[in-house]
C-alpha cells in the first residue's frame, strides 16, 4: 500500500518558516509511523531531523504531533491511522521551541521536572536489607513509574501552550509517584512547590493529557489526586 | 570548546550512571557524564524481567548457587574472579537501588519479589530457583528512572546529546598508554568539544544494530568499542554474542525471559513444547544460547508457524488473566501493539533476536581497561557494562545478569576512576586533540563520494545475520569477511548532503555506520578464528566445545598497517572454585 506522508520540515537555518513536505511512501499496513520516517530518511531525503531510539516505546525519544494527536512515532501503526492511499501528518509537539524538523528544545521541559524534587526523600539510615513495603501500598504509585518523559501529556496541554511555567503534567506524574511511595519522607517539600502558581491549580481537568499518553497513565486523575494531596495536606 | 573534568563518564545508561553516582561520592574530583541520548532514553531501560540476585525471599538462595549458574551459563568461558564478586555484590547493590527508592513489585511480607529465570537454579542445577527481583516487566526502566534521579538529586553534570568521535590515547615517557580525554560532537550545535579528563569510564552499550532483526534501540552502534578497536587496542571475546529466544517475529522488539519464568511454554507448529527434547531438566528456562538454537533448529527442520514458517510461539494462554497482566502488561501491551495478538487468549509469534554483546573492551574486575591479554593497562581508562567484558558473562549471558552487571561493575569503574584521579595530575593533551575528529567529519561532509551510508548499514544487516548469527560456519563467516572488505571500500566513498551545523542527524548517523563496520569486522574475525562451540557461538562444521584449544579468551586488535586484517591474541581464563564439566540441563 501507499500513503501520503506530509511532514512539517523547518530548519532556522535556512528556512523563514515552516513548510509542509509531502512523500508518497510505500509501506505495510502494519508499519510503524517511525518506519515511514525512517525510510524517507535513508533513501529519500536524508536532511529529515527527528529524535528516535527504542523504536518500541520505551525510550520517549520520538513523541510527535501525528495526525493530529501526540504519540509516539513508533508506537503507532499506519493501520491505525488511514488506508491504502490516506494521508497522514506529522509535527513537532507543540509549546516547545522547534530546533528542527520535527526535534524540539526538551530543556524547559526537564526543568520542570527537576523542580518537583524528582528523587526519594529519605534521611533515615536503611536497614540491612530492603525497606519492607505491602504490595498495596507499592499499587498506590504504580501508575507514575510507567512515565518515559516523552512529553506527550504536557505538550498536549493547552495552559502549558500559553503559559510554559506551568509545570504541566509530566511533572506533577513525577511529583504524585513519590508523594504516594509509603517510603518517601518528602511530600511536605513537593506539596508546597505543587501549591504554587505554577503548579497544580492551573490545570482545568481538560483530559487532553490522558489521551495523549502512550503508556496508557491516567494522567488527569494523578492530578487530581495531588490536587487533594494539596487541599488537605496529606496523603 | 574546551573542558576539564578528573573524571568524565561517557554513557548515561545503568552503569554510566552508577558510576556516575559513586565517583561523585568522592568530593575530590568533579565528574561529567556525557551521553549521544538525554539520559533517560539509554537502552537500560528498555529491560524488562529483572535483576539476579540470591536474596532468598522466595525460596532458599546463595551466593554460591548463583556464581555457579553464572559460570556453567557462561559455558565455563567466565573469569570466576568477577563472577564471584558479581554474585556476592550484586546482593547489596540490589538493596542499595531499593534505598534509593526504586519500585521493586512486593512479596506479601513486603519485601522484593522475587521469579524464575533461565539457568538460575537451586543447589548447583537441581531446579530453577526465584532468583530475578523485579518491578514488573519495566525493571531497566525503574533502575535507569531510579539512577537518573539520584543524579538529579546529587547535582550530576550532564553533557546531553553529545556523540563521542575520539579518545585521546597516548603513549607516555615509559611507553605506557595514558587516557587524556575525549573528543565530542554537540549535535545540537555542530560544534565540537574537547574533554579533558583524568580518568575517562566508557559505559557505552552495546552493538545490536549490526544486525537486522535486534532487540536493540537505533542508538546501539558500538561506538566506543570501535574507537578503542580504531586505535590498535583489543577486543575480547567479540564472536560471543547472544541472541535473544523470544524478539517478537520480524521486530525483534523483546519480550522478556520472564514470561517463561512466570510458565509460558515455548510451541512449535503442531503446538509441542519442543524445549524438553533440547533441555529435558529445565525445559523452557534453559540458558539462552540453547533455547535460540532450538528454535532456530525447529524452524530449520519445518515446524515453523505462519504461511513462510518462519516463526514459533510463545504460549501464555494458559496462565491466568491476572499473571499475565499483572506481571507483564508492558509486553502484553506490545504484543497487542505490533502484531494485534492477545497474549491472554493467543500465543505470540517469536523468533530470535540480536541482544547482547559478552564481548567488548577487556577490563580487570575494578574496570580498568586492558591495553593486551597481558594485564598491561591503558591508565585512566575504565569501562562498564555492555561495552565492557570484565568476563562475567563468558561465552553466554543468563538473563538478569546484564543489570546485575551494570550496578555491581558500573559502581567499582566509578569508585576506581575516581580513586585513580585522586592521586593524579592532568596529563598533557597532545598539540591539536580534535584533529582526527574534525578530519572525519571534514570528509563526510565535503566528499564527492555517491554511496550512501543507510544502504551500506542495511547491507552490513542483512549479511551478518544471514552469516554471523546463531550457526555459523567457515564459509559463512570467510563470506562475511569478503562483504565486509567490501563495504569498507564503499564507506569510504559516503557523503553526507546536509552541511548544516545543529542537529546534522545524517552525519552522526554516517558517523555510526563506520563504528557497526569496524566492530562487525572484529567480531567476525573473532568467530572464525575460535575453531569450537560454546555458548553462544555455535559452529556447525566444529559442534563440540574444545577446552584444551580453545579453554581461553580471544584478543582482536585492527591490524593498523594493514586496514581489514585482524590480528588475534589470547588471554587466560581465570578458573577457581568451579571445574568445567559438560553442560546439560
Amino acid at each position: 500500500m501507499f500513503v501520503n506522508l506530509k511532514i512539517l520540515r523547518y530548519n532556522p537555518e535556512k528556512d523563514k518558516r515552516p513548510h509542509w513536505d509531502t512523500h508518497k511512501v510505500e509501506c505495510e499496513p502494519g508499519d510503524r509511523v517511525l518506519d515511514l520516517l525512517n525510510h524517507v530518511k535513508w533513501y529519500v531525503d536524508p536532511t529529515l531531523t527527528y529524535r528516535r531510539s527504542c523504536a518500541h516505546g520505551v525510550c520517549g525519544s520520538d513523541a510527535m504531533l501525528i495526525s493530529g494527536r501526540n504519540r509516539l512515532a513508533c508506537k503507532i501503526l499506519v493501520r491505525d491511522l488511514t488506508k491504502d492511499g490516506g494521508t497522514i501528518t506529522v509535527e513537532p509537539i507543540r509549546g516547545l521551541r522547534v530546533e528542527r524538523d520535527l526535534l524540539v528544545d526538551m530543556e524547559p521541559f526537564f526543568e520542570s521536572y527537576r523542580a518537583v524534587l524528582p528523587f526519594f526523600i529519605n534521611d533515615e539510615a536503611p536497614p540491612a536489607g530492603e525497606r519492607l513495603q505491602s504490595p498495596e501500598d507499592r499499587e498506590r504509585f504504580d501508575q507514575g513509574t510507567k512515565c518515559i518523559l516523552c512529553a506527550a501529556c504536557t505538550t498536549s496541554c493547552p495552559i502549558f501552550w500559553v503559559n510554559g511555567r506551568y509545570l504541566g503534567p509530566a511533572a506533577i506524574v513525577q511529583a504524585h509517584r513519590f508523594i504516594f511511595d509509603s517510603r518517601d519522607h518528602g511530600t511536605e517539600r513537593r506539596l508546597n512547590i505543587l501549591n504554587q502558581n505554577t503548579g497544580v491549580w492551573r490545570c482545568r481537568t481538560a483530559y487532553n493529557c490522558t489521551e495523549a499518553c502512550p503508556r496508557e497513565i491516567p494522567v488527569t486523575q494523578l492530578i487530581e489526586e495531588v490536587k487533594r494531596a494539596v487541599m488537605y495536606q496529606q496523603v | 570548546m574546551h573542558h576539564r573534568y578528573d573524571v568524565l563518564v561517557v554513557g548515561a545508561g545503568g552503569s554510566g550512571l552508577m558510576s556516575a553516582l559513586y565517583a561523585s561520592k568522592n568530593k575530590n574530583v568533579s565528574v561529567a557524564v556525557l551521553s549521544k541520548l538525554y539520559p533517560t532514553r539509554s537502552h537500560t531501560g528498555a529491560a524488562q524481567g529483572g535483576v539476579g540476585a540470591a536474596l532468598g525471599n522466595v525460596s532458599e538462595d546463595h551466593w554460591e548457587w548463583h556464581m555457579f549458574d553464572t559460570v556453567k551459563g557462561g559455558d565455563y568461558l567466565t573469569d570466576q574472579d568477577a563472577a564471584e564478586v558479581f554474585a556476592k555484590d550484586v546482593i547489596d547493590a540490589v538493596y542499595e537501588l531499593e534505598h534509593m527508592g526504586l519500585p521493586f513489585s512486593r512479596l506479601p511480607d513486603g519485601k522484593i519479589a522475587q521469579r524464575k529465570f533461565g539457568g538460575h537454579t537451586k543447589e548447583f542445577g537441581k531446579a530453577p530457583v526465584e532468583r530475578a527481583c523485579y518491578a514488573v516487566d519495566r525493571t531497566g526502566h525503574m533502575i535507569l528512572q531510579t539512577l537518573y534521579q539520584q543524579s538529579v538529586k546529587s547535582g550530576v553534570t550532564f553533557f546531553n546529546e553529545y556523540q563521542v568521535l575520539d579518545l585521546i590515547i597516548e603513549d607516555d615517557a615509559l611507553g605506557e598508554k595514558v587516557c587524556r580525554g575525549v573528543v565530542a560532537l554537540e549535535i545540537s550545535t555542530g560544534e565540537i568539544h574537547t574533554f579533558h579528563a583524568k580518568s575517562v569510564v566508557l559505559a557505552a552499550g552495546g552493538y545490536g544494530r549490526a544486525f537486522k532483526v535486534t532487540s536493540n534501540a537505533l542508538s546501539l552502534t558500538g561506538d566506543l568499542m570501535s574507537i578503542y578497536y580504531r586505535k590498535g587496542l583489543p577486543l575480547e571475546d567479540l564472536e560471543f554474542y547472544q541472541f535473544h529466544p523470544t524478539g517478537i517475529a520480524k521486530l525483534g522488539i523483546l519480550i522478556t525471559e520472564g514470561a517463561r519464568g512466570e510458565g509460558g511454554i515455548l510451541r512449535n507448529d503442531s503446538g509441542e513444547r519442543f524445549m524438553e527434547r533440547y533441555a529435558p531438566t529445565i525445559k523452557d528456562l534453559a540458558p539462552r544460547d540453547m533455547v535460540s538454537r532450538a528454535i532456530y533448529m525447529e524452524l530449520r527442520e519445518g515446524r515453523g508457524a505462519g504461511k513462510d514458517k518462519d516463526y514459533l510461539l510463545l504460549d501464555l494462554t494458559h496462565l491466568p488473566r491476572e499473571i499475565v497482566e499483572g506481571r507483564l502488561p508492558d509486553i502484553t501491551d506490545f504484543a497487542r501493539t505490533y502484531l494485534g495478538v492477545d497474549p491472554v487468549k493467543q500465543p505470540v509469534p517469536i523468533q530470535p533476536t540480536a541482544h547482547y554483546a559478552m564481548g567488548g573492551i577487556p577490563t580487570s574486575i575494578d574496570g580498568e581497561a586492558l591495553a593486551d591479554g597481558n594485564g598491561n593497562l591503558v591508565r585512566g581508562l575504565y569501562a562498564a557494562g555492555e561495552v565492557a567484558c570484565v568476563s562475567l558473562h563468558g561465552a553466554n549471558r543468563l538473563g538478569t545478569n546484564s543489570l546485575g552487571d551494570l550496578i555491581v561493575f558500573g559502581k567499582r569503574a566509578g569508585i576506581a576512576a575516581a580513586k585513580y584521579a585522586e592521586g593524579a595530575h592532568f596529563e598533557e593533551l597532545p598539540a591539536r586533540p580534535d584533529a582526527f575528529a574534525k578530519g572525519e567529519i571534514e570528509r563526510l561532509k565535503s566528499g564527492t563520494g555517491t554511496e550512501n551510508a543507510a544502504r551500506i548499514r542495511k547491507e552490513l544487516q542483512e549479511t551478518m545475520m544471514d552469516n554471523v548469527s546463531i550457526f555459523r560456519t567457515d564459509e559463512t563467516m570467510s563470506r562475511q569477511v569478503e562483504v565486509l572488505k567490501e563495504l569498507q571500500a564503499r564507506y569510504k566513498n559516503v557523503s553526507v548532503h546536509d552541511t548544516t551545523a545543529r542537529y546534522n542527524t545524517e552525519l552522526t548517523e554516517a558517523l555510526e555506520v563506520g563504528y557497526l563496520l569496524d566492530v562487525a569486522e572484529a567480531m567476525t574475525a573473532s568467530a572464525l578464528n575460535r575453531k569450537e562451540s560454546r555458548g553462544a557461538h555455535a559452529r556447525e562444521d566444529y559442534p563440540d566445545r574444545d577446552d584444551e584449544s580453545w579453554l581461553k579468551h580471544t584478543m582482536a586488535y585492527r591490524d593498523l598497517s594493514r586496514p581489514g586484517n585482524v590480528l588475534i591474541g589470547y588471554k587466560p581464563v581465570v578458573l577457581g572454585r568451579f571445574e568445567p564439566k559438560p553442560r546439560v540441563y
